[in-house]
């Protein structure tokens, strides 16, 4: 069966705390920690991107999954801070694992479920026989407009996935995705920042898709929430997935493995394959999981995901929450001066 | 200096995935890759050879005053660092205290943006190194 | 094969000149070395000159023709040399070589440097051109990078200290202050060097030779032109030049400068004397460190102890082996082309008794040494004096 042949994480070591962004606007840090349940969030070092994240993702991965990397014959990275308006981050990453020339690439762009799509896309190229081995990356370095509510939680982080036929250590029984036309979070092409909908984000957007994929999912492979030992959905707080777990009746037990959010912050693209991660870095043979992403314009991809017998002898080399641990902490001026939101600095030489 | 397009290109394998190369004549490993054994001269035999991109710190600087483009990463620092497979290289050691590098530390390779040549040119990404744990 | 001699020299003042440029300097110091010489411009048979990077620093490339036009020389064959730090003193060998090939009988070598018509940001990336630029320089790693981290491997290998760093400046300045054409005529102690702003830890600020504009120039004649016009010719005992490997992560120890040693060794048996017979030393100080690598690859003391012989005072001006009396390229002072030939100014106005408060008195024997890059080229000669 089709699935998960090996994965990889990757979040950037430093870390702003809620308080220190609350300072600079007069905010109240440790009242939006508490409402978000976000205490810090990852903060990209100057010299990091979208594309250095996926490539340190997709190196992971393809250690984890022990593949040639020649086998490789897709690559596709979802984000919505790719470095380059035009020149796919894939073409990159594809080279920097030693994948080319014999594959396809591109980019996508879904706002925070760009790759969660790529999965898909992988998946049907897998099952239909066309490449041996897809590798799928979600990854952001987002920017919050300095002063909004969306500056505690934008952070950067990624995962890859390679999805294959062979020596899969979780089969991926199902997908489905329910899309509208929802604009709840856009970002203009030009602009430096995203806007949003404040508390239209909420209900008609991240609610409604994510439940309404998930129950579909569910409902056509006579599934109920009792049935899975996990679930992840996309967390752009720490309150969120927790809530929607809720009224689609999972316990806070099953979301709790994979929900990273509340330490490292939102990472856009990269949240629902970063929480998959931390959940398959601790599921056992059998164990079922649902995995319902959200991207805002708006969509949501649900997965059926089990785990196989391969899981426990093939423990991923680098364990997100492992990795989490190595943290430096910077202050607001570190913070801006990392992403360039301080006019004229970047890494450039004019 | 700016480079022109296809002098980084060419440098892909090297700059992205430490590829060099080793002297079948002499069994000497070279990194960056060079056009002929400086040994064996006429009698090399080339071949590509990738190295894993573990190594220790050999000698190390901290850079307080940068050159063009690189000001704001100041205080960083440069190292040369001899690779586990035996050739030394330099590049700039990241993610780290800059006073707490040692001549000795372990290294292990990370991708990250070296520099872009301004805000429309290509960014050019290569090999530094962070402190193993 | 004829012996070569040094029958005339000239200098500018070394510094910061928004008014002069690089074509009013060289003619100022190539001026200065024919009446110096006592001969009349006609008798030039061909001109080298050094210059690390015109084009970089001035956009002017074909320097060679433009300096031998604008001194007045047009028509003899000239040439440029380029060896980055090492111009100055790769333009003096090929001079020499010239003469002892018999291509011509009395031969201009020149060095200058332009370097304050950029900004210094600009004159810094100009200077890096000497590095490996794919290898190095990409990464971000400077010239004061590149030396501090030979000051590193230097002070863990043999123990050297930033206080014996910081001594090689301040007798450099000292002897800078004795020196009217230096850049930097002040002393200054040994705190204020450890108290001067980092620039690439351990270098400091004052670790480190300034940007400087500068000429210098040497008239070198075969002997028998020389014995007819010079009462004190100072003869070219050896001329010597070594490479190594472009980038400091290739060499084969970063604490010597294995192609000085080569070369020294080359210029000491052609010269026929040893290293306790040098009476004196110009070597190239672009960095503290860069002096106490150079006593020790000159074999001026073991290998490892540079620190110390520099502590111990024997490389000060009354010291066994004064080093730099020109105050160096620390002090005196470092336009990058000029300086090879002006370490053979300096050697030559010692051995002609013309130092002033400089002078290494009885000196007989002198050796000046200019280095390219972190180490990649290396030029010795060995200047004697006239024994009549």
């Amino acid at each position: 069966m089709t699935g998960i042949v090996g994965y990889g994480a990757y979040v950037p070591r430093y870390r702003i705390r809620a308080e220190e962004i609350g300072k600079v606007w007069g905010g109240d840090g440790e009242r939006m920690a508490k409402s978000l349940n976000i205490r810090e969030k990852s903060v990209p070092a100057l010299d990091e991107d979208v594309i250095t994240i996926s490539v340190e993702a997709a190196r992971i991965a393809v250690r984890h999954a022990k593949v040639n990397p020649r086998d490789i014959e897709a690559v596709y990275v979802g984000s919505e801070s790719h470095p380059y308006a035009v020149k796919p981050s894939a073409t990159i990453v594809a080279e920097a694992i030693e994948a080319t020339p014999d594959l396809t690439a591109a980019d996508y762009q879904f706002a925070c479920k760009a790759g969660t799509a790529a999965i898909q896309t992988c998946l049907a190229l897998v099952k239909s026989k066309i490449i041996k081995y897809g590798m799928a990356i979600g990854a952001d370095t987002s920017q919050g407009k300095p002063g909004d509510a969306l500056e505690y939680t934008a952070s950067a982080g990624g995962a890859a996935y390679i999805l294959g036929e062979r020596n899969t250590i979780a089969d991926i029984h199902d997908t489905y995705s329910f899309t509208t036309d929802t604009p709840d979070f856009w970002r203009r092409e030009g602009q430096d920042f995203p806007r949003h909908g404040s508390r239209f984000t909420g209900e008609p957007a991240y609610f409604k898709h994510i439940i309404a994929a998930s129950k579909r999912i569910m409902e056509r492979n006579n599934l109920r929430p009792e049935d899975f030992r996990y679930a992840v959905f996309h967390q752009p707080n720490g309150k969120f997935p927790v809530a929607v777990a809720g009224m689609l009746g999972f316990k806070k037990e099953q979301v709790e493995d994979g929900l990273l959010t509340p330490m490292i912050g939102n990472t856009y693209s990269g949240s629902t394959p970063l929480g998959l991660s931390a959940v398959l870095d601790v599921a056992h043979p059998g164990d079922m999981i649902l995995v319902t992403s959200y991207g805002s314009g708006a969509g949501s991809d649900a997965f059926i995901i089990r785990a196989t017998d391969r899981i426990s002898k093939n423990r991923n080399p680098k364990p997100v929450r492992e990795q989490i641990k190595h943290k430096e902490y910077v202050d607001y001026s570190i913070y801006a001066k990392f992403k360039s939101k301080i006019k004229g600095v970047c890494l450039q030489r004019r | 200096m700016t480079e022109g397009l296809a002098l980084h290109w060419r440098l892909i394998p090297p700059r992205y995935n430490l590829i060099g190369n080793t002297c079948k004549n002499c069994g000497q490993r070279f990194f960056p890759p060079r056009n002929i054994c400086p040994d064996c001269r006429r009698k090399s035999r080339l071949e590509r050879f990738k190295y894993s991109g573990e190594g220790e710190v050999y000698t190390y600087s901290i850079v307080r005053v940068a050159p063009t483009g690189f000001e704001f990463q100041k205080p960083y620092v440069v190292a040369i660092v001899k690779l586990k497979e035996g050739p030394k290289c330099t590049a700039q050691i990241v993610d780290c205290d800059p006073e707490g590098v040692r001549i000795g530390d372990k290294v292990e390779v990370v991708f990250r943006k070296i520099m872009a040549d301004d805000d429309s040119g290509i960014i050019k990404y290569g090999y530094k190194f962070k402190l193993k744990k | 094969m004829t012996k070569v001699a040094v029958i005339g020299i000239g200098i500018t003042q070394f510094g910061e000149f928004w008014e002069r440029s690089y074509r009013d300097l060289i003619t100022e110091a190539g001026i200065n070395a024919i009446q110096d010489a006592g001969i009349d411009g006609i008798e030039v048979g061909a001109l080298y000159v050094g210059s690390m990077s015109p084009g970089l620093f001035i956009g002017q490339e074909h320097v060679a023709s433009l300096v031998a036009d604008n001194a007045g020389l047009t028509g003899i064959p000239a040439t440029r040399v380029e060896s980055a730090c090492a111009s100055g003193g790769m333009a003096l060998r090929e001079a020499y070589l010239s003469i002892k090939a018999g291509a011509a009988d009395i031969v201009v070598a020149g060095g200058v440097e332009k370097m304050t018509d950029v900004s210094t940001e600009a004159a810094t990336d100009a200077l890096a051109g000497a590095a490996d630029q794919e290898w190095e320089a990409f990464h971000g790693v400077t010239f004061p990078a590149l030396y501090a981290m030979m000051a590193r491997r230097h002070m863990k290998e043999f123990g050297t200290t930033e206080e014996q760093l910081a001594m090689v400046a301040v007798k450099n300045h000292h002897n800078g202050s004795l020196n009217p054409n230096a850049q930097y005529r002040k002393p200054i102690t040994v705190d204020e060097v450890m108290k001067s702003a980092p620039v690439a830890d351990p270098l400091k600020l004052f670790d480190c030779s300034p940007i400087t504009d500068g000429a210098a120039v040497v008239i070198l004649a075969s002997e028998e032109r020389a014995k007819k016009l010079c009462d004190k010719p100072v003869w070219i005992m050896a001329s010597a030049q070594a490479s190594d490997t472009l980038a400091l992560h290739d060499r084969k120890s970063l604490c010597r400068t294995e192609a000085a040693v080569k070369a020294s060794k080359i210029a000491y048996k052609a010269a026929g004397v040893l290293p306790k017979d040098v009476d004196f030393a110009e070597v190239h100080d672009c960095f503290t460190i860069a002096e106490i690598m150079a006593v020790e690859s000159l074999g001026f003391c073991e290998v490892g102890r540079g620190g110390k012989f520099t502590e111990d005072g024997e490389t000060s001006l009354k010291g066994r082996k004064p080093v730099n009396t020109s105050g160096g390229l620390k002090a005196k002072g470092h336009p990058v082309g000029a300086t090879g030939i002006a370490q053979a100014v300096e050697a030559v106005m010692q051995l002609r008794g013309e130092a002033g408060k400089r002078q290494v008195h009885d000196a007989t024997v002198g050796l000046t040494h200019n280095v390219g890059g972190s180490g990649a080229s290396c030029v010795v000669h060995v200047f004697q004096k006239e024994v009549r």
